[in-house]
């Protein structure tokens, strides 16, 4: 069980990134946030991560303050950020550093098994395309076996079928340990295909806007009428959030057809 | 690049371009040789007396003469033990200090200034103060060859601590590595490649303070030869000492590229055959 208990996020220079985001996530939920662009959603990300600490309120993880990089929560980034240095299977078991060297090849094997990719074991990430060092990356975050893994826009850099490809196989990867998943994305395709409920965020400073539970059974069709429904919803609170946000109102004008258009 | 690339093809491509392992090396050697054979050429048919530039048959000569007395080896270690006394002592210090001035803001604030100042200081002008502080003896000599190193190291050490990418250190920070642990794991390779540089380019700067260490005087060493050479007037002695050089600094830069190369397999560059050189 993951909690934000009114977190906030000031930054130095007095911007208000963050204000009063109040979440409970359960074990084996997907979270997906969207939101415009400087609406936080980063932010609150690297709060849950560790990475930084918020200036109000707490995050709970099983019930313990979560202050600094922990060892159940996990992150995948836009960017794959492998070490250029390691090969790719010690770039995959970089986490496993106290373990014995044979368990630590043998769960970076399978976890290299996991995400298709046991004959580039020994490859350097150069050598690697953009898809498949972000799957290195989801097997690294992955094999310490995390209760919560979070993701930064993991698939924007990526075209448009290797994204959908790789969102069917971290639903696959999902599946096996069923951590809580929290993901960052600017596609609201994306969130629809993976996420249980979407959370909306609105800018100045970031807020939660809206919630959207989306109870579509898995697998999930791209093409059915149910999910164009549920793609819709997410649409227009978007729009909403951002007409409220907007100082000057153009917003106002936007048809509907607009809305897709929001980013 | 396609997915379907194979471990093999760095080497395979290497092969392609048509320089193997030893043709490579060959290559550099044909200017040198194709300039000596056409001097000597030129000696030998009387278009020059060779006098103020012996024809290479003599310089070799030379060289076999000083081997045979044992007088090159003498010189050759005299100089070489000095570079690398200085250059060790260079690359110490000025690795510790880049590293601090790297790490820390505080430490640079307070240090970096200063050192920016006496770089600007031509290092030549500390000889007269070496030579009373120190002697003129060895330490003065190691002294100023250790400046010399410092500088580029110091430099190439800073930039690299301070260049390296936050994204990686945020990956590391994920893992809860320890302080020691994010040095061991991510500052150090991560700083590795600009070191080579700045090693290298130190040691350049080490056989050039050499000379000039050796010219403040000294009874035995390369530069000795030099200074020798001219008051005697034997242009084959100061040549056979340039050759010497030219040799020595290839080699021990060489020897820097070759010791450092495993570590380095892994950098994503245009050419990888740097060794072959």
């Amino acid at each position: 069980m993951l909690t934000l208990d009114h977190v906030g996020k000031t930054y130095p220079n007095g911007v208000r990134a963050l204000d009063g985001i109040t979440l409970d996530v359960k074990p084996a939920e997907i979270v997906a946030i969207v939101g415009g662009s400087g609406c936080g959603k980063s932010t609150l990300l690297r709060a849950i991560s560790g990475l930084d600490t918020p200036s109000q309120g707490r995050i709970l993880l099983d019930g313990e303050v979560v202050t600094q990089p922990h060892e159940k929560i996990g992150m995948i980034f836009q960017e794959p950020r492998l070490l250029p240095w390691l090969t790719v299977a010690d770039n995959v078991s970089f986490g496993l550093e106290h373990r014995p060297k044979r368990e630590r090849e043998g769960l970076a094997a399978a976890a290299l098994v996991r995400v298709g990719l046991t004959d580039k074991a020994k490859m350097w990430p150069r050598e690697l395309s953009g898809g498949q060092a972000q799957r290195v990356a989801i097997a690294r975050a992955l094999v310490p076996q995390p209760e919560v893994l979070l993701l930064d826009e993991p698939f924007s850099a990526l075209d448009a079928f290797t994204r959908a490809d790789l969102q069917d196989h971290l639903l696959d990867l999902w599946a096996d340990l069923r951590p809580i998943l929290i993901l960052v994305t600017h596609d609201v395709d994306e969130a629809v295909v993976l996420a249980d409920r979407i959370m909306v965020m609105r800018p100045q400073p970031g807020r939660i806007y809206e919630e959207i539970v989306s109870d579509l059974p898995r697998p999930r069709d791209r093409q059915s009428a149910a999910f164009d429904f549920v793609k819709r919803r997410v649409l227009a609170a978007l729009d909403r959030s951002l007409a409220k946000a907007a100082t000057i109102d153009d917003t106002q004008t936007k048809s509907s057809e607009g809305a897709a258009l929001w980013w | 690049m396609t997915a379907t690339a194979g471990p093999a093809t760095a080497e395979q491509k290497q092969r392609k371009s048509g320089l193997g392992r030893f043709t490579g090396p060959a290559l550099g050697l044909l200017l040198p040789l194709v300039l000596a054979a056409g001097w000597e050429l030129a000696v030998r048919a009387g278009w020059s007396n060779g006098r103020l530039v012996p024809p290479p048959s003599r310089v070799y000569e030379e060289f076999a003469e000083l081997a045979s007395t044992g007088e090159l080896q003498r010189h050759v270690v005299a100089t070489l033990l000095r570079v690398v006394a200085g250059f060790g002592l260079g690359t110490l210090v000025g690795t510790l200090l880049g590293a601090l001035a790297g790490y820390s803001t505080l430490v640079r604030r307070l240090i970096d200034p200063s050192l920016q100042g006496l770089r600007a200081v031509p290092s030549i002008a500390w000889i007269p103060l070496f030579i009373l502080w120190l002697g003129i003896f060895e330490t003065s000599k190691v002294a100023l060859i250790a400046v010399g190193v410092f500088f580029p190291i110091y430099l190439g050490v800073m930039g690299a601590v301070m260049s390296v990418d936050r994204k990686i250190v945020e990956v590391g920070r994920l893992f809860r590595l320890s302080g020691i642990g994010m040095v061991r794991r991510i500052l150090l390779p991560a700083v590795l490649p600009a070191y080579v540089i700045a090693l290298r380019s130190g040691l350049g700067l080490g056989w050039m303070f050499v000379i000039a260490a050796e010219f403040m005087g000294a009874s035995e060493g390369l530069g000795y030869l030099l200074i020798d050479g001219q008051q005697l007037g034997k242009t084959t002695e100061i040549i056979a000492a340039i050759v010497a050089f030219a040799v020595l600094g290839k080699l021990t830069d060489w020897l820097i590229v070759l010791i450092t190369a495993p570590f380095l397999r892994w950098e994503d560059r245009v050419r990888t055959a740097t060794v072959e050189d």
